[in-house]
């Protein structure tokens, strides 16, 4: 069972997750998908990386293989020195609620509470989390706690749930297209959130993403196709997020 | 099949659970419904048909002796069709295997051709034949409950010579389709029997030969039975004629009509709560379903198909609801409908009891039922039909939540953020909330209603039994006796105390208001036999003046203070002018209490009783009954214990039936609201619910505020539920009662916690069974969906 809480995070450059030979197969029907094709993937603790690739490059099915929320057919998936392709249901629960922080693209806030709620939804769940105040201030929220979703532009929810995803001090926080749903102002915002929490609460970010403009803020940039990893790009520097534009 | 039709059959499909529950609970008020109406109608038909047949008497009328040739004169009475007069006289009977003394009512027929009204149905054997002594034809139900067939012999003490008797035969008449022994709540038919034998046979024994002393009278088609009653009082008063009196007096007959008007009350409550609850639901699912159609219709209308089309599309998936749930219905009631036909078969002893359902009676309630289903749906239809296609197109404007009323009054602080999502969801849907809970309370007051007769009786046993009545055995005499009679009971074995009573038959008036009422004296010191009001305190009886019960003040529309006019029909016959003392609430039967040295004097009489009230020694009660049954003037002897057996295990078999159909009504409705409540719940929150767990919640951590909204929905149902039973026993209560029984308006503790236990566990496990879906989440559809 992985274990360890933000302050026995993985010291910046080990390898958080490390993926190999990665393959997942979906039976749809009488026909087979095989959505990713033997990834081999180290994710570094406190890199910034943007997952690449049209639609059915097999990117979402890797994040949510790598967030505990699928298991791969063939292959493994170790989260530091812990193998997820073994862990049941209930630990992959304990280990998403203790380590993960997702951001989805449609928002997911529940809309009966209000943004501070959301927040605190998680943060009554984790053992070391900031207050749901702190994490809102962080995403540049503190004026609107007391807002319910409805309330709240797309770009605001969205912020909301990166702090609802970052106010338990998460190793790593998993994106799936948080921007898709967003105009470029807004979506910059959004990054630059993500970003933030990146820098300076040293989380891992993946971002999964089809906008190639958004590969310059990170620190490695994986492109998938066909699903696998068709190459691994550093970037010497990041831009930033304010020089984005797309 | 047009698109749109195939359409409609998938939507059915998808939801078919939802609806078939629906459907069930539509079925449960329509099986209620046709269940009462076809075992009413074919009790009345059978009831109609048997009278016809038999030629039933519509007036009845008892004197001490009056010769036969009175009988042409009533004969001659304009109006009357036809006169059978006999010899009726009440035996103690000496059964084989019986030591506790049985009681038997001999009805003579003619010598030698078979009576002209009351004629028998034989089952068996034969009738007595003329200059055969000691020949009887017996009642159905007293030789099932003695074995007995042709052949059979047994002892009767006839005027005080206990002489055998020989069954030749088993019958039915109209006039015992249900056999009540003078003083009983229920039949007994081990203790009490009806007898018919030759006239010639019994009449010498009673000193009755070329006499009668009871009339059966059959009214011409549009005569007044009034005037005819009338006549026959005048004629028979010289020979000690009671008043007579028409069918509606008559102890079978008058059963009969309550237990048919007892049926026809029933589906004034039953069957309009069942398609309430059943269009509610409708409502609920159906707006669901429209509001997640929303593009869908939007679409149709795009395509050209007409408002219309529309409403009519969603109707007809609501008239397949309806038309299932009334054809499930039909299927339930009739199965009900001849199981109740079959419980009255062993009450009602008719030839024969036909169950049938008439078509116009199934086509009335799948009528009412499409109708009640589209009632339920017309809202969210005319949402659908009213839909403008470029709104409908767009998605639903997202749900805007409020802080929950709880919050607003400031009790939020402990609330956990799953408890507020619990109860803002449920504000936010107060429709569908209130729905669900009017669901569920009417589900805990159908089951409070379906058991509170339990307590009612209790009540009624303990009043009855307990508390009025504290003898062991009550004697009637034959006639009225003299303290002497009082004496040897006190001296007969066994017997620890005697309290001597005295009846007397009477027609009381209130100005032009009449009613025959037996005035009953109760001694100045009674410790056994006691006038007890419904709150169990006794009632003292003041040594002038009369205690009337108040179904009797009723039908007088007598107050307290008012004088009556009272007719005594004994002896000297006198007339008496008593005034109303009070008025007493009681149960069972209408009465008249008076002290019974006023109404001795008052008759003229010394000290006399007609009866007495014993306590005894339980050691000895094989003698004493063993005396009792060869004592000449003893009528009948009661058994209480015995009495209040019958009483018990007759009442324990109907109400555990009633009792088992009206929970299984019950769990329908609860499994229909909270599962169509759940399956709704789940549909909306499923996203939601989701999401939690891709954030870490665990299972049982979803469970719970899944759990929690119907656990709120439940728990506040419960008190209302409770309430609402409560009221619908009170007016139960109130619809049942009759002229001669009212019903003691009693919920006790045990049967709220009953109702309550019940739905909780029906709600738990219906819930239960739809929390198994949150183990199927889809967390990776949850990514990539729009709520």
């Amino acid at each position: 069972m992985p274990s360890g809480r933000a302050t026995t995070r993985p010291p910046a450059g080990t390898a958080a997750f490390s993926a190999r030979g990665v393959t997942k197969v979906y039976r749809m029907g009488e026909v087979e998908v095989r959505a990713l094709d033997g990834v081999d993937l180290d994710l570094f603790a406190g890199e910034f990386v943007v997952l690449l690739g049209p639609s059915g490059s097999g990117k979402s099915t890797l994040l949510n293989i790598l967030g505990g929320l699928d298991v791969p057919t063939s292959g493994t998936v170790r989260y530091r020195d812990h193998d997820l392709s073994r862990l049941d249901d209930r630990a992959l629960t304990r280990f998403r609620r203790e380590h993960v922080g997702f951001v989805f693209q449609f928002y997911n806030l529940v809309p009966s509470l209000t943004a501070r709620e959301n927040v605190a939804l998680v943060t009554d769940i984790s053992a070391d989390p900031m207050p749901a105040d702190e994490a809102l201030s962080l995403v540049g929220l503190g004026e609107r706690m007391d807002s319910f979703p409805a309330q709240l532009s797309g770009g605001e929810q969205q912020r909301v749930a990166i702090a609802r995803a970052v106010a338990k001090r998460p190793d790593v926080l998993l994106c799936d297209e948080p921007t898709g749903a967003l105009d470029v102002k807004t979506g910059k915002v959004v990054l630059r959130a993500i970003a933030r929490a990146n820098e300076q609460l040293g989380t891992t970010a993946v971002v999964i993403t089809h906008n190639a403009a958004i590969a310059a803020i990170a620190d490695r940039v994986v492109h998938l196709s066909g699903g696998r990893v068709a190459r691994v790009e550093t970037n010497t520097s990041r831009m930033s997020t304010d020089d984005l534009s797309w | 099949m047009r698109a749109i039709d195939r359409k409609l059959l998938r939507d059915a499909r998808r939801l078919k659970s939802q609806l078939v529950a629906i459907a069930l609970v539509m079925a449960c008020g329509v099986g209620a419904f046709l269940m009462a109406v076809s075992a009413s109608r074919s009790l009345e038909a059978t009831q109609a048909a048997y009278y016809e047949r038999a030629a039933f008497a519509h007036v009845f009328a008892q004197c001490k002796r009056a010769p036969l040739s009175l009988a042409d004169r009533v004969r001659e009475v304009p109006g009357v069709a036809a006169v059978d007069p006999r010899v009726v006289v009440s035996v103690n009977l000496d059964l084989p295997g019986m030591f506790e003394p049985a009681a038997g009512l001999i009805v003579s027929i003619p010598e030698r051709e078979e009576p002209v009204l009351n004629r028998l149905h034989l089952r068996r054997g034969r009738l007595p034949q003329p200059g055969r002594p000691g020949e009887v034809v017996v009642s159905e139900a007293f030789a099932e409950a003695h074995g007995m067939n042709p052949g059979f012999t047994f002892g009767a003490v006839i005027n005080g010579r206990l002489e055998r008797l020989s069954v030749v035969g088993v019958a039915l008449s109209p006039e015992f389709v249900y056999s009540l022994r003078p003083g009983g709540f229920v039949p007994d038919d081990r203790r009490y029997g009806v007898m018919w034998m030759r006239r010639d046979q019994l009449a010498p024994s009673f000193d009755l030969d070329g006499a009668f002393n009871n009339l059966a009278v059959a009214v011409s088609p549009g005569a007044s039975e009034a005037a005819i009653i009338d006549a026959i009082d005048r004629l028979t008063a010289p020979y000690g004629g009671e008043s007579a009196y028409g069918r509606s007096e008559q102890v079978s007959h008058r059963y009969v009509t309550d237990e048919l008007s007892q049926l026809r009350n029933m589906v004034r409550v039953t069957p309009p709560v069942f398609l309430a609850v059943a269009a509610m639901l409708i409502n609920i699912v159906i707006s669901r379903l429209v509001r997640t159609q929303r593009e869908q219709i939007a679409l149709l209308r795009a395509f050209g198909y007409t408002q219309a089309d529309v409403g009519r599309h969603f109707l007809a998936l609501v008239a397949m609801v309806g038309a299932l749930g009334a054809l499930l219905g039909i299927v339930l009631g009739a199965t009900m409908g001849s199981l109740l036909t079959g419980l009255y078969v062993r009450f009602f002893r008719f030839p024969e009891l036909r169950y049938h359902m008439e078509v116009w009676v199934a086509l009335l309630a799948v009528g009412v039922t499409i109708g009640a289903a589209c009632l339920g749906a017309g809202w969210s239809v005319l949402r659908a039909m009213r839909l403008a296609p470029a709104d409908a197109m767009r998605p639903e404007a997202p749900a805007v939540y409020r802080p929950s009323i709880v919050e607003r009054l400031g009790l939020d602080r402990t609330l956990w953020p799953s408890a507020k999502m619990v109860l803002r969801h449920l504000q936010r849907h107060k429709v569908r909330t209130a729905v669900s809970m009017l669901g569920v309370a009417a589900t805990v007051a159908i089951l409070t209603l379906g058991s509170f007769v339990n307590d009612a009786i209790d009540t009624l046993i303990d009043l009855e039994f307990h508390t009025a009545q504290r003898q062991d055995v009550l004697v009637t005499f034959n006639e009225p006796r003299s303290t002497r009679a009082l004496h040897e009971l006190r001296a007969a074995p066994g017997v620890i105390a005697a309290e001597p009573f005295r009846v007397v038959p009477a027609r009381l008036w209130n100005g032009p208001r009449l009613r025959r009422e037996a005035l009953q004296g109760v001694p100045a010191d009674a410790e056994l036999r006691r006038v007890v009001d419904h709150r169990f305190r006794e009632v003292p009886i003041p040594p002038d003046g009369l205690v009337i019960s108040a179904g009797l003040a009723e039908l007088l529309d007598a107050r307290a203070g008012d004088e009556l006019f009272v007719e005594t029909l004994e002896g000297q016959r006198p007339t008496l002018r008593v005034r109303v003392h009070r008025i007493v609430e009681n149960y069972v039967g209408t009465g008249a209490y008076i002290d019974m040295d006023a109404l001795n004097r008052a008759m003229g009489q010394g000290p006399t009783l007609s009866g007495a009230a014993l306590t005894v020694d339980a050691a000895a009660a094989a003698r004493l009954y063993n005396e009792l049954k060869h004592t000449p003037g003893v009528a009948t002897v009661t058994i209480k214990r015995a009495a209040l057996e019958s009483f018990e295990q007759t009442l324990a078999e109907n109400l555990l039936t009633m009792r088992l159909f009206n929970l299984a009504f019950a769990c329908v409705i609860a499994v229909g609201v909270v599962y169509n409540t759940a399956r709704i719940l789940y549909a909306e929150r499923a996203h939601e619910l989701a999401t939690l767990r891709v954030l870490g919640f665990y299972r049982t951590e979803i469970a719970g505020i899944f759990l929690g909204e119907l656990a709120v929905v439940t728990l506040v149902a419960l008190p209302v539920g409770m309430a609402a039973g409560y009221a619908l026993c009170g007016a139960a209560t109130w619809a049942m009662q009759t002229e001669t029984h009212r019903i003691p308006f009693v919920v006790a503790g045990r049967t709220l916690a009953f109702a309550g236990t019940v739905v909780l566990l029906v709600a738990t496990t219906t819930a239960m069974f739809v929390r198994q879906d949150l183990d199927r989440l889809n967390l990776i559809e949850v990514l990539k969906a729009r709520t």
